[in-house]
C-alpha cells in the first residue's frame, strides 16, 4: 500500500518508538518567540543544559510588539520585560534573534517562509498553535507548549503520538471576490471547531492547486481552528518557485539537488486516509463568523442558523448572547466600528496589495477604526516600494510596523468592549482581540469593503458592478 | 513534575463546550516568565468583570462548588498552544479535568504538567453533570494506575484510555525531557546517518 505525504515526512523524521505508541521525532526547524519560551530557557538553565542545536533555531519578537513607534523603548513595563528576557537568552545560548528593528522581524509565521527557512520536506515545530502554516510547503508543522519548547532545545526531538491522516479535497474554480480566506472558513464551519482532532490534514484538489503560495498558508495557517494537529499540501513548481533564491534555500547547483528531492513529496496514488472530505469551490461564498469559535461560519447571504439546528443550545446561546445577534438574523449591512487586517493568517504582501487595490480612490466609512499591520519588515518594506502605504493612508488606513497586533491584543491594539470588528485573523474568541471585544472573521476582501462602507458587505456586488476583477 | 497516582474530591461542573484557552487565561496574561501565579487569572473574564470584580454568578464565585476536579463540556482547551493554560488550571488547584473531548495540544500540555485529563463517554459526562448538580459535594474519584473514574455515591465508574508511556510518567513523576535527553546518542547516529533527504 502507498504512503500519504504526512507518513513519508513523519518516516524519514523517525528517530525511535516508544512502548505504547509514541514515537520520537526529530525536528528540523525551531522557531521560538518572547512568549513561549522564557520557561524553556530557565528549565535549560535550571538543568545546565546548552541548546543543542542552535544553528536549527531562529528567533523573532511578535506577540507582544507594539505596531507604532517600534524603534523607541515598549512602554508596557510587563511586555519590554518578555522581549528583552529573549534578547538575553538568545545571546546566552547562541540563538540567532531577528528582534526589534531588525530587518528580518516580523511575525514568526510570516517570516519563516520569507526568508527560505522553510523548506519542503521539513518537521518544524514552534511554541504557538499557527505553525501548521508552514504546512504550505509540504511540512510536517505544528504547535507545541512550552515544555515541548525546552525539549526540542534540549534535544532537537519531541515525542508525539502519530496522528490519524485526512484529507480534504477542494475542486473546481473559486467565485470571483472569494478568496482562500473564504475557502477555510468553509471548510471549518462544514466540519466544526474540532472536527479534525486527532488528525493531520492535506488539503488537494484542483482548487487548492491553483492557489498562490501565500494564499495556500492561509488555508494550513487556520488547520488549527478545526482541532487539527496541522496540515500541508504537497509541494509542486509553485512552491520551488517561491522558495528559489531565498535567503537560507538552498543556492544554485544545491537548489536543484533539492527540488529533485521535494518532487518525491506526494501522496501515492493507493495511499489511504481515515477519513476523505470533498468539496466543491464553487459552492463557496465570501464568509463571515457569526460566533465565537471559527467553526461559526456562514456564507456572507446566510443567516444564523436556528437554536433548534444545534447539538448545544446552551452554549450556543451564551456564544450569540456574547456577540449580540439572534438566530435567525443576517449579517449584511451589520455595522461595525473596527476593522483589522494582519495576523499570520492574512498580513502578507498580496494581502495588502488587495486591500490597496480595492481601497484606492476610496476612504474609510467615519468612525470605523482600521488597523492595518504588516506581517514583516520585509513586507512592510515591498509595501512601501509598491506605493501601497501610501494608498492605504489616503484611505484613512495607515500601514502600521509588523507584528501580531489585534489578533490577540496582547501588546495596545486592542477592540475596547461590546465593539464589532471584521478581522483578517483567526480566532473570535471571547475577549481575543480584547475583553468584551466582537470579532467577525472574513477574507482581506471582506474586512477592507467593511472599513469602507462601515459595515458588512458581499463584495462580490460591487466588483460586478464595478467590473473588477481584483483576484 | 509531581506524580498523580489517585484522588478522591468533589468536583467543579463547567458544561460549556468549546472552552479554548483565550478564556482559560487570556493572552494580555500572558506576559510572565516564570510558570508561577497563572491560577489568580484562571479563566479571568468569566470570572472578574472589567473593574477587577468578581461575577457573583460564575461557578468558581458562588461558593457552591470546589474540589481538586474540574469537569468540563466537549471540546475543552481547543486554541492556542499556550501551556499558561495548564499552568493555571493547576496552580489553581484542580488535578484533573474531565471533559467527553479535549483538543490535542492542551491535552499534551496538562499531561506534561502533572495535570490529568480524562476523557468520558459523552454519557458518563452527562452522568457526572447530573451527580454534581443533585450534589455540589459528590465526591468523585480517579485512579489512574485501575484508569478508573468513579462517581462515589452512586458507584458509576468508566474506564478511560491513556498513552501507556504518559501514564507511567504521570505515576512517577517523569518528564519527557528526562527520556530525550537519554536519547542524545540515538539522536546523534539518527543525524549522521540521514542523507539529504528532505533538509
Amino acid at each position: 500500500m502507498g504512503k500519504t505525504l504526512f507518513d513519508k515526512i513523519w518516516d524519514a523524521h523517525t528517530v525511535s518508538a516508544v512502548d505504547g505508541g509514541q514515537q520520537v521525532v526529530y525536528i528540523d526547524r525551531h522557531f521560538i518567540h518572547e512568549v513561549t519560551s522564557p520557561q524553556a530557557f530557565d528549565g535549560l538553565s535550571a538543568r545546565n543544559l546548552p541548546v543543542f542545536r542552535p544553528d536549527q533555531t531562529i528567533a523573532t519578537a511578535d506577540h507582544n510588539v507594539p505596531t507604532i513607534n517600534q524603534h523607541l523603548p515598549i512602554a508596557e513595563p510587563l511586555s519590554r520585560h518578555q522581549v528583552q528576557k529573549l534578547v538575553e537568552n538568545c545571546a546566552q545560548f547562541g540563538v540567532e534573534l531577528y528582534g526589534l528593528g531588525h530587518p528580518y522581524q516580523g511575525i514568526v509565521h510570516v517570516i519563516g517562509p520569507e526568508l527560505g527557512i522553510t523548506q519542503p520536506g521539513m518537521t518544524i515545530v514552534c511554541g504557538d498553535s499557527h505553525t501548521s502554516t508552514h504546512g504550505a510547503f509540504g511540512c510536517i508543522a505544528f504547535g507545541i507548549g512550552t515544555s515541548q519548547v525546552e525539549q526540542v532545545l534540549a534535544t532537537q526531538c519531541l515525542l508525539q503520538s502519530r496522528p490519524k491522516r485526512m484529507r480534504i479535497t477542494v475542486d473546481g474554480e473559486l467565485q470571483p471576490g472569494v478568496l482562500s480566506k473564504d475557502i477555510i472558513l468553509y471548510i471549518i464551519s462544514r466540519l466544526s471547531a474540532a472536527g479534525g482532532t486527532g488528525y493531520f490534514v492535506e488539503y488537494a484538489g484542483s482548487a487548492i492547486r491553483s492557489l498562490s503560495m501565500e494564499a495556500r498558508m492561509t488555508i494550513c495557517n487556520m488547520s488549527i481552528e478545526m482541532g487539527a494537529r496541522g496540515g500541508l499540501i504537497a509541494p509542486d513548481e509553485e512552491t520551488f518557485n517561491y522558495v528559489r533564491g531565498r535567503e537560507f534555500a538552498p543556492q544554485g547547483e544545491a537548489f536543484e539537488q533539492a527540488v529533485a528531492q521535494w518532487r518525491e513529496l506526494y501522496t501515492d496514488e493507493d495511499a489511504v486516509f481515515d477519513k476523505e472530505y470533498h468539496f466543491r469551490a464553487e459552492d463557496i461564498q465570501p464568509m463571515i463568523t457569526y460566533g465565537t469559535n471559527p467553526g461559526m461560519g456562514m456564507g456572507i447571504v446566510e443567516a444564523i442558523p436556528a437554536a433548534e439546528s444545534v447539538d448545544n443550545p446552551a452554549t450556543y446561546r451564551k456564544s450569540l448572547d456574547y456577540m449580540g445577534f439572534a438566530p435567525g438574523q443576517l449579517l449584511l449591512g451589520q455595522p461595525v466600528q473596527y476593522v483589522f487586517i494582519g495576523s499570520c493568517t492574512n498580513s502578507r504582501i498580496e494581502d495588502l496589495r488587495l486591500v490597496a487595490q480595492y481601497v484606492a480612490g476610496k476612504e474609510k466609512a467615519p468612525g470605523v477604526e482600521v488597523i492595518v499591520v504588516p506581517g514583516s519588515r520585509q513586507v512592510a518594506a515591498q509595501a512601501k516600494a509598491e506605493g501601497l502605504d501610501l494608498i492605504l493612508a489616503g484611505a484613512g488606513m495607515a500601514l502600521r510596523e509588523p507584528g501580531c497586533s489585534a489578533c490577540l491584543g496582547m501588546n495596545e491594539d486592542k477592540v475596547p468592549a461590546g465593539a464589532y470588528c471584521v478581522s483578517t485573523s483567526n480566532r473570535n474568541f471571547e475577549g481575543r482581540q480584547g475583553p468584551g471585544a466582537r470579532t467577525l472573521l472574513a477574507s482581506p476582501l471582506t474586512a477592507a469593503a467593511a472599513a469602507i462602507h462601515g459595515r458588512i458587505v458581499d463584495v462580490r456586488e460591487e466588483l460586478a458592478s464595478a467590473g473588477l476583477a481584483l483576484v | 513534575m509531581q506524580p498523580f497516582t489517585h484522588i478522591a474530591s468533589p468536583a467543579v461542573p463547567l458544561p460549556i463546550e468549546d472552552v479554548d484557552t483565550d478564556q482559560i487565561i487570556p493572552a494580555r496574561f500572558l506576559k510572565a516568565t516564570t510558570r508561577d501565579g497563572f491560577g489568580d487569572n484562571l479563566f479571568r473574564d468569566w470570572r472578574y468583570d472589567q473593574e477587577g470584580r468578581a461575577k457573583a454568578d460564575f461557578v468558581l464565585n458562588t461558593g457552591v462548588y470546589n474540589g481538586q476536579i474540574l469537569v468540563a463540556g466537549r471540546n475543552f482547551g481547543c486554541g492556542s498552544s499556550r501551556e499558561h493554560a495548564a499552568w493555571a488550571i493547576y496552580d489553581y488547584g484542580f488535578k484533573a479535568v474531565v471533559s467527553s473531548f479535549f483538543a490535542d495540544i492542551f491535552k499534551g500540555n496538562a499531561l506534561n504538567n502533572g495535570l490529568l485529563p480524562v476523557q468520558v463517554s459523552p454519557e458518563y459526562l452527562h452522568s457526572l453533570f447530573a451527580a454534581i448538580e443533585a450534589d455540589p459535594g459528590a465526591r468523585i474519584s480517579i485512579d489512574l494506575a485501575e484508569q478508573q473514574i468513579r462517581i462515589e455515591a452512586t458507584g458509576e465508574a468508566y474506564r478511560f484510555d491513556i498513552d501507556p508511556y504518559k501514564k507511567m510518567c504521570l505515576l512517577n513523576g517523569y518528564d519527557d525531557i528526562d527520556y530525550l535527553l537519554s536519547l542524545r546518542p540515538q539522536i546523534e547516529a539518527f543525524e549522521q546517518a540521514r542523507t539529504a533527504a528532505f533538509i
